[in-house]
């Protein structure tokens, strides 16, 4: 059998290279190709060196943008993930119902980024509406945690059950061996429970980070990047070059955007991984 | 055996592979069939095929149905697709990328051109150039004619002629930004009393921001470029912006809603107001005679002149322009140009009737047929009595991004009628265009 698979190797790599290629690599390299051009369509493009990266550190914009995706992120991660373990461990005591819990906490997470973007800018709009507030499309500080509120409550469910697949797999015997010699809860929590759950953070860090990072559709429904762009994360300040500027070149200082965001996302998730893996232990 | 099922596996993978590869050719292949087929009978009929990338989704159906008329005379294949509302440069974009890209889509004046010249093929020589009343309604650079208006529209204050009269006015009364104001102000006092409002919701979602944004934003400009004599600028000076201000104060303080909640508020809200019957004035355009037709009988509607106070409003006429240009792409086959000029010149001339009275457009070529249109109509009488059309200038405003950026304000300055929010709106709008002017070049 190992013999086979050494000699037919090709035949199973190959589809899965094929589609790789074709999906990622291709695009990728064109569209690193693109940002060193000026262009409308992509089968007509002019060479213009790196005068798009130029522009694009020279755009004030760009680094607001930056500024709020880093901050949204940061917060937003933070939150889901200790919400999502929370309610994980709450949902793993064998309560009453627990099932139908965690089917309610999951349910956010089946339905669009864009409708829920849509729903929650009006249930936003009513609160601020009874409050006397200016509405979400006048208001920064609404946007931001309008967001926030939005990803929480659409991430949690599904992160939520990563965490109870990992709280699960944790042997019995390591709780019940702690609790003979004397450990308190908040000890078998932080010296048993979240060592043995690694795996998982280092999973929810992941997902919950690039989510975050690359938030687009939620954005674009829930603020549009209103008031005058003070809530526009990076991917519709990409979106929003390409298609609300006139003139070829917008295309190009887009494309530089999106290829210098593409290698920031791939940083932080390499770093964020590299740091949670090293604190992954072995059962 | 193992080995067997193994590859037997592999193979089913790499076919499936193929499969979803070859399916990209698959349509490419299918209009070349009927184009043959239909070729072979009439032995002159042209051998192309045409795909109009249409804008207006309003008349899409009515398009159809052209197109499938044109192909049963003629047997050339015309596919019209329409892009979603707003979404019109993005699906242009996409489209003009592919293998079988639009043979005919439309640019929307000299801002849009810039995107789009190196994709527009000359239509100087073409018969529907020589169909054209004037030569103001063409995009001409260099003498080439790029683009060719087919529509002229028009767009004004629409008002509730009914509801008027229970206020005890008539639209003749109507003929000046301050006998407007006295109405508006008038109608807002005795609300409660009367049981509507002067103005339906000025609302600046972007289903309807661009009434203010870029509609209404054009009469300030319109009266500068009268003033300088000029068509164009790349520095616009602001000076009838003290107008512009007066005029949304207007709309906004005697409207439907309270001014803080106009962000919130679509184009549908707005016009759903005007067809019960809560609001006496409705500022929109000539497209929107089908949906009020529908509720309104003719003589219960009128579209009086945007007044901002400006100019000589005694002869101030409907705003009446175009920015609805077709372009062909000249990078498309030979054979597919040539049946997209044949196309255009029938829709104008054969199909004619049915844009005049399917899609309700004027058109501005020699063939056109009455529309009837009852704000177009409007137009011509308002024009014949001697007025001046105001001239649609906001095709020369500089970007899409100039636009939000003025909306934005206005929304915000709405919100907190404050002199310092007004003064954001004056910097976006004169700081703005000269900076988004200099990105351009």
């Amino acid at each position: 059998m190992v013999k086979a698979t050494k000699k037919w190797w090709p035949v199973f790599v190959l589809p899965t290279v094929a589609a790789f290629m074709i999906g990622f690599v291709i695009p990728f390299l064109e569209g690193l190709y693109l940002s060193f051009c000026k262009f409308t369509t992509i089968n007509k493009a002019s060479w213009v060196g790196i005068s798009n990266y130029v522009k694009v550190f020279q755009d004030a914009q760009f680094w607001d943008s930056l500024t709020f995706t880093a901050s949204f992120t940061v917060v937003s991660t933070v939150l889901i993930n200790v919400l999502a373990f929370a309610i994980a461990l709450a949902l793993t005591r064998g309560l009453r119902g627990t099932n139908l819990f965690r089917t309610v906490f999951f349910m956010p997470n089946l339905i669009g980024g864009i409708v829920l973007g849509y729903i929650w800018n009006i249930l936003i709009n009513c609160l601020l509406s009874i409050l006397g507030q200016p509405l979400i499309a006048l208001n920064t500080n609404a946007g931001y945690w309008g967001l926030i509120v939005l990803m929480c409550w659409q991430q949690i469910g599904y992160m939520m059950i990563i965490y109870i697949a990992g709280l699960q797999s944790i042997p019995n015997d390591y709780i019940e061996a702690a609790r003979i010699d004397g450990a308190t809860s908040p000890q078998i929590l932080f010296k048993i429970k979240i060592p043995n759950v690694m795996p998982s953070i280092t999973i929810c860090m992941f997902l919950t980070l690039t989510n975050s990072f690359k938030l687009f559709d939620q954005n674009l429904a829930l603020t549009g990047g209103d008031p005058n762009h003070a809530t526009e994360m990076l991917a519709l300040n990409i979106y929003n070059n390409f298609y609300a500027r006139s003139g070829a070149a917008w295309k190009g200082i887009g494309q530089a955007k999106a290829v210098i965001f593409c290698i920031m996302v791939i940083t932080i998730s390499l770093i964020q991984l590299r740091a949670t893996r090293s604190k992954e232990v072995q059962q | 055996m193992k080995k067997l099922i193994a590859l037997l596996l592999a193979l089913t993978m790499v076919f499936a592979l193929c499969a979803c590869g070859a399916k990209e050719e698959a349509p490419a292949a299918a209009p070349a069939a009927p184009a043959e087929e239909a070729a072979a009978p009439a032995e002159e009929a042209v051998a192309g095929s045409v795909y109009y990338l249409n804008f207006k989704p309003e008349q899409d159906e009515a398009w159809q149905k052209l197109a499938a008329e044109y192909t049963a005379e003629t047997g050339v294949p015309v596919t019209v697709l329409t892009a979603a509302s707003g979404t019109y440069e993005e699906t242009l974009m996409a489209e003009m990328g592919k293998t079988e890209a639009p043979t005919m889509f439309q640019v929307n004046g000299p801002v849009g051109l810039a995107n789009w010249k190196d994709y527009c093929y000359d239509l100087s020589g073409s018969e529907l150039y020589s169909h054209l009343t004037s030569d103001s309604f063409a995009l001409t650079e260099d003498g080439a004619v790029y683009g060719i208006a087919y529509v002229i529209e028009s767009y004004g204050i629409i008002a509730n002629k009914a509801l008027l009269a229970e206020a005890g006015y008539a639209a003749e009364d109507i003929n000046s930004f301050e006998t407007l104001k006295a109405v508006a102000e008038d109608i807002t006092a005795r609300s409660a009393e009367l049981g509507f409002a002067a103005f339906s919701s000025a609302g600046m979602d972007s289903s309807s921001d661009w009434r203010f944004k870029t509609h209404l934003a054009n009469l300030p400009i319109y009266f500068e470029y009268q003033a300088d004599g000029i068509g164009t600028t790349t520095e616009i000076k602001g000076d009838y912006l003290d107008n512009y201000r007066q005029i949304w104060d207007l709309y906004i303080n005697n409207s439907t809603c309270a001014p803080a909640e106009l962000s919130a508020k679509t184009g549908d809200d707005s016009r759903n107001e005007f067809l019960n019957g809560e609001a006496v004035f409705f500022q929109n355009g000539s497209w929107e005679y089908g949906s009020l037709s529908a509720v309104y009988a003719d003589e219960d509607l009128v579209m009086l002149p945007i007044y901002i106070g400006a100019g000589d409003e005694a002869n101030q006429g409907l705003c009446t322009g175009t920015e609805n240009y077709w372009c062909v792409n000249a990078d498309a086959s030979e054979e597919d140009i040539a049946a997209t000029l044949e196309f255009m010149n029938w829709c104008v001339t054969e199909g004619a009737d049915s844009m005049a009275n399917d899609m309700g457009f004027v058109i501005p070529f020699d063939t056109a047929v009455e529309s009837p249109n009852l704000f177009v109509k409007q137009d011509v009488a308002y024009t014949a009595e001697g007025k001046t059309p105001v001239s649609w200038n906001f095709p020369t405003m500089p970007s899409e991004e100039w636009k939000n950026v003025v909306g934005s304000a206005l929304t915000a300055y709405a919100a907190d009628q404050t002199d310092a929010n007004w003064d954001a709106v004056v910097t976006a709008f004169v700081d703005g265009w000269a900076s988004e002017y200099a990105l351009l070049g």
